[in-house]
């Protein structure tokens, strides 16, 4: 079953690669960017056997520092 | 003093600290590949040196702090042996819980590497007792994500109990209250982002950094 996790700061961390990809953008020309943040996304190719807890487990041990990062797990079938 | 240097894959600063050590204690440091998962018996300190451990894959000192070598450190340091963690070492330390806090990108987003001017902030650790109370020393920075973040209710613990061993005297890349190192609650894991290895003897520029091995050196015998 393919899961993703997306990994993203908290809240309330700065996030200095989103304020430079802000910065960038309106470089470019683009207007009305209130602001960017950058994270990341992991695609687990899992076993149907590995429930949600298991994923969660994983993201709380390795995928995300939960000291200044939040994660959010979307299990579909990706096909 | 018996110590070990725990060298990973990427780790670039692991001979440095090794020469450090020997030079002051006039014993070499064992050194433990990052898959041994049993240290040397008896050993004093262990040094997690600097580098880009594992590419910093993930996160800096994420994939480090999993690996073999760290349950047996972190069981180390738990049972009070003293932990040095150096730039790539102070991450891996954040990252296994050991040091409260994380690690960050530098706020300019670039990678600073050259001299800076810090305080030491306490000077009846461990690992500092050879420095006087506000000293300002210098010490080299070479590293990408050594901008400090912790909520503020662990700054502010961090500050009330003196646990923050150094700071920047001017911002250096972002850190909150431009903490440079700190030291766990028990007063036996420091980690820093500057290099004390690379300033040992008067031929690297300077020696700012000799005392804290000294330092270490008389606590531990």
């Amino acid at each position: 079953m393919k899961t993703r996790v997306y990994v993203t700061l908290k809240h309330g961390v700065l996030d200095p690669q989103g304020k430079a990809i802000h910065h960038a953008l309106e470089g470019l020309g683009f207007r009305g960017i209130n602001d960017v943040r950058a994270g990341k996304l992991i695609e687990l190719d899992l076993d149907e056997g590995v429930d949600e807890a298991e994923v969660e487990a994983m993201c709380r041990k390795l995928l995300a520092n939960t000291v200044i990062e939040n994660f959010r797990i979307e299990r579909e079938a990706l096909a | 003093m018996n110590s070990a240097v725990i060298v990973f894959p990427g780790s670039n600063c692991d001979r440095d600290l090794a020469v450090a050590l020997r030079q002051v204690s006039g014993k070499a440091p064992h050194m433990v590949w990052h898959r041994d998962s049993e240290l040397p018996e008896g050993l004093d300190l262990i040094a997690l040196p600097g580098g880009f451990s594992y590419g910093d894959y993930l996160r800096s000192g994420a994939m480090a702090a999993r690996s073999p070598v760290m349950r047996a450190v972190k069981e180390a340091a738990e049972r009070g042996v003293s932990v040095l963690g150096v730039c790539n070492g102070f991450q891996i330390l954040t990252e296994t819980g050991l040091l409260p806090g994380a690690l960050m990108r530098n706020a300019e987003l670039n990678f600073v590497c050259r001299d800076v001017p810090l305080s030491v902030e306490n000077s009846q650790s461990a690992f500092t007792s050879r420095y006087d109370a506000g000293e300002e020393i210098d010490l080299p920075v070479a590293h990408h994500d050594g901008n400090y973040t912790a909520d503020e209710d662990t700054l502010d613990r961090l500050e009330g109990e003196g646990r923050i061993a150094f700071r920047y005297r001017a911002p250096v890349n972002g850190s909150a209250r431009d903490i440079a190192g700190i030291i766990n609650d028990k007063g036996n894991v420091l980690g820093m982002m500057p290099h004390p290895e690379r300033v040992v003897e008067p031929a690297h520029g300077g020696t700012d950094g000799r005392r804290l091995f000294e330092g270490i050196l008389e606590a531990l015998g």
